[in-house]
C-alpha cells in the first residue's frame, strides 16, 4: 500500500523533494505540498483504491505524511 | 438619582456600546474627510485605543475585555456603519491579535508582548501580499535568514501594507529558510524599532481610502523567539482565514447597514411629504430590507459556528482544519462581499440623485465606493477556484 501511495505522491503532490527521500512520517506540506496538489492527491487514491474519503477525514491531518494517509486509507478498507 | 448609574456621560456599560459610541460621535463625523483626504482616520483609532480596544480580545487577566469572535464582529459592523475604513483597521488589527493569542501564548516572548500590547494600546498590521505573489496567503518568496546571536533577518517587498506607516508592529509570513518550498511558511510579528519601511507607491483608490495601504518594502530583524512555533498553515486555516472573512464580512455588514440607513431616511421624508401615498421607493426599499436581513442572517450564523468551534479545542480545532469549514468560510466571504454592493447599489436606486451626490445628507457614494473593494480584497475568482477545487472530493456526507 505504501509503494502505491509513494507512487500517487510522485505523480500529483508537486513536491520540492524525491518523495522516496520523504520518511513515511516527513510532513508533506513542509516538502512543498499545496492546498490544491492535496485534492488531486486525495482524488488520486480515490480512484487507485476504489474508496471515498468521508468529509470529517479531509482535513490536513489526514494527509500530512504517507503514513497519516496509510491509516486513513486502512480504515476505509478494513471491513473489505 | 440616576436610573442607570454605569451610564454616565463617561462610562457605558459595555465594550461593544463603548464602541457604538465612538462610531456614532467620533468616526462618523470624520468620515467624509477621511475618505477625501484619503487620510488614516486617526481620530476614531485613537478613541480605541484610549477605550482600550485594541485589546478587546485579550484575556481579562491579562488586562483585556476578554471579547470573543461575534461581540468584536459586532464592534465592527457598528464602525463599518459610519467609517468604513476606521472599522476595516480595527478588523485587521484585530485578526493579528487573534493569531497570537491562539498560537503564540506558549512562547515567553508572546505572553510578555500581549502584556505589552494591552498597557501601550499597540496597533498591529499585516504583511500578507508579497510581489511576484500576489494575494496568495499560502505561498511565500521571501525566507528567514539567520543571524548572529539568536537573531534573524527578513525582508519581505509587499504589494501593500495596510496603515503600515501608522502601526506599532507588522505580523506576515515568509518562507522558513532559503531552501524552503513557497509554502513551507512561518509567521512571525516585526517590531517597530526592529524595521524600516521604504513606501513604493502611492495609496489613491476608488474606495477604503482611510486604510492607506501602499505598497512597502519591509526590512527587518528579530529574535528567533518572535517566530511562531505553530506553522503559518495552521494559523492560517484556524485563525487568519476565519477571523479575516467573519471581521471583514462584519465591516460590509455595516456599511450595507449604513446605507439602508440612509435609504430608510429618505423614504420616510418622502412619505411624510405626502401622507396616504406610499412612495415608488419604497418598494424597492422592501426588497432591499429582505436583502439586508439575508446578509445579516448569514454573517452571523457563520460567527457563531466558528465561535463555538473555536472554543473547542480538540474537535474545533479538527473542524477548522477541514475542507469543509474552509469551503463555508470561503462562501461568507464571496457572498457577503458580492451582497454588500448589492444592496448599497440598491440604496442608491432609492435615494436617487440626492443619494449620488456627495454633499446631501442622503449621499451613498462613499459606501458604493467602500463596499467594491470586497470583491477585491482576496479576489472572489480565486476563491471560487479554491472551492471548485474542494468540491471536486467534498462529498457533503
Amino acid at each position: 500500500m505504501k509503494d502505491q501511495i509513494r507512487a500517487i505522491l510522485k505523480e500529483h503532490a508537486r513536491l520540492a523533494v524525491d518523495v522516496d527521500a520523504l520518511a513515511d512520517d516527513g510532513d508533506l506540506y513542509q516538502a512543498g505540498m499545496t492546498s490544491h496538489a492535496s485534492v488531486n492527491v486525495m482524488l488520486a487514491l480515490e480512484g487507485a483504491f476504489d474508496v471515498e474519503f468521508p468529509d470529517r477525514m479531509l482535513r490536513r491531518g489526514v494527509f500530512e505524511s504517507v503514513a497519516a494517509i496509510r491509516d486513513a486509507l486502512t480504515e476505509l478498507t478494513k471491513d473489505r | 438619582m440616576r436610573d442607570h448609574p454605569l451610564k454616565t456621560e463617561e462610562t457605558v456599560s459595555s465594550p461593544l456600546e463603548a464602541v457604538q459610541r465612538i462610531a456614532t460621535e467620533i468616526a462618523g463625523p470624520a468620515a467624509d474627510a477621511v475618505d477625501r483626504e484619503a487620510r488614516f482616520p486617526v481620530e476614531a483609532i485613537d478613541a480605541l485605543k484610549k477605550a482600550r480596544m485594541m485589546s478587546a480580545l485579550v484575556p481579562r487577566e491579562l488586562g483585556g475585555f476578554g471579547c470573543g469572535m461575534i461581540e468584536l464582529a459586532a464592534m465592527c459592523e457598528a464602525l463599518g456603519q459610519h467609517c468604513a475604513s476606521a472599522a476595516m483597521v480595527f478588523a485587521m488589527h484585530h485578526i493579528q491579535v487573534a493569531s497570537v493569542l491562539r498560537h503564540a501564548m506558549g512562547q515567553p516572548y508572546y505572553r510578555d508582548y500581549v502584556t505589552e500590547l494591552t498597557r501601550g494600546q499597540l496597533l498591529v498590521a499585516s504583511a500578507t501580499s508579497e510581489v511576484g505573489i500576489g494575494g496568495e496567503m499560502r505561498a511565500s518568496k521571501c525566507a528567514v535568514a539567520p543571524g548572529a546571536g539568536g537573531r534573524f533577518t527578513l525582508d519581505k517587498d509587499c504589494t501593500t501594507i495596510s496603515y503600515g506607516a501608522q502601526a506599532d508592529d507588522i505580523l506576515f509570513q515568509a518562507r522558513r529558510n532559503a531552501d524552503s518550498p513557497p509554502n513551507d511558511q512561518i509567521f512571525v510579528l516585526v517590531r517597530k524599532k526592529d524595521f524600516t519601511l521604504t513606501q513604493k507607491g502611492a495609496w489613491d483608490t476608488l474606495g477604503m481610502r482611510g486604510t492607506c495601504s501602499p505598497p512597502f518594502l519591509l526590512q527587518s530583524t528579530g529574535e528567533d523567539g518572535q517566530i511562531f512555533a505553530t506553522p503559518f498553515a495552521d494559523v492560517a486555516s484556524e485563525t487568519q482565514v476565519p477571523f479575516s472573512h467573519v471581521l471583514w464580512s462584519n465591516v460590509w455588514l455595516g456599511i450595507a447597514v449604513g446605507a439602508v440607513r440612509r435609504a430608510r431616511a429618505f423614504v420616510r421624508q418622502q412619505a411624510r411629504a405626502k401622507p396616504g401615498t406610499v412612495p415608488p421607493s419604497a418598494l424597492r426599499l422592501a426588497e432591499v430590507a429582505s436583502m439586508l436581513q439575508s446578509m445579516r442572517t448569514n454573517v452571523h450564523d457563520v460567527a457563531s459556528e466558528c465561535e463555538t468551534l473555536m472554543k473547542d479545542d480538540v474537535q474545533g480545532t479538527k473542524a477548522l482544519s477541514s475542507i469543509a469549514f474552509a469551503l463555508k468560510m470561503n462562501n461568507l466571504k464571496v457572498s457577503s462581499s458580492q451582497m454588500v454592493a448589492q444592496i448599497v447599489h440598491q440604496a442608491l436606486q432609492i435615494c436617487g440623485i440626492m443619494g449620488y451626490k456627495n454633499d446631501s445628507k442622503f449621499a451613498v457614494g462613499r459606501h458604493l465606493r467602500d463596499a467594491l473593494s470586497a470583491a477585491l480584497m482576496v479576489g472572489n475568482d480565486r476563491i471560487y477556484a479554491t472551492n471548485a477545487s474542494m468540491l471536486l472530493v467534498l462529498k457533503d456526507d
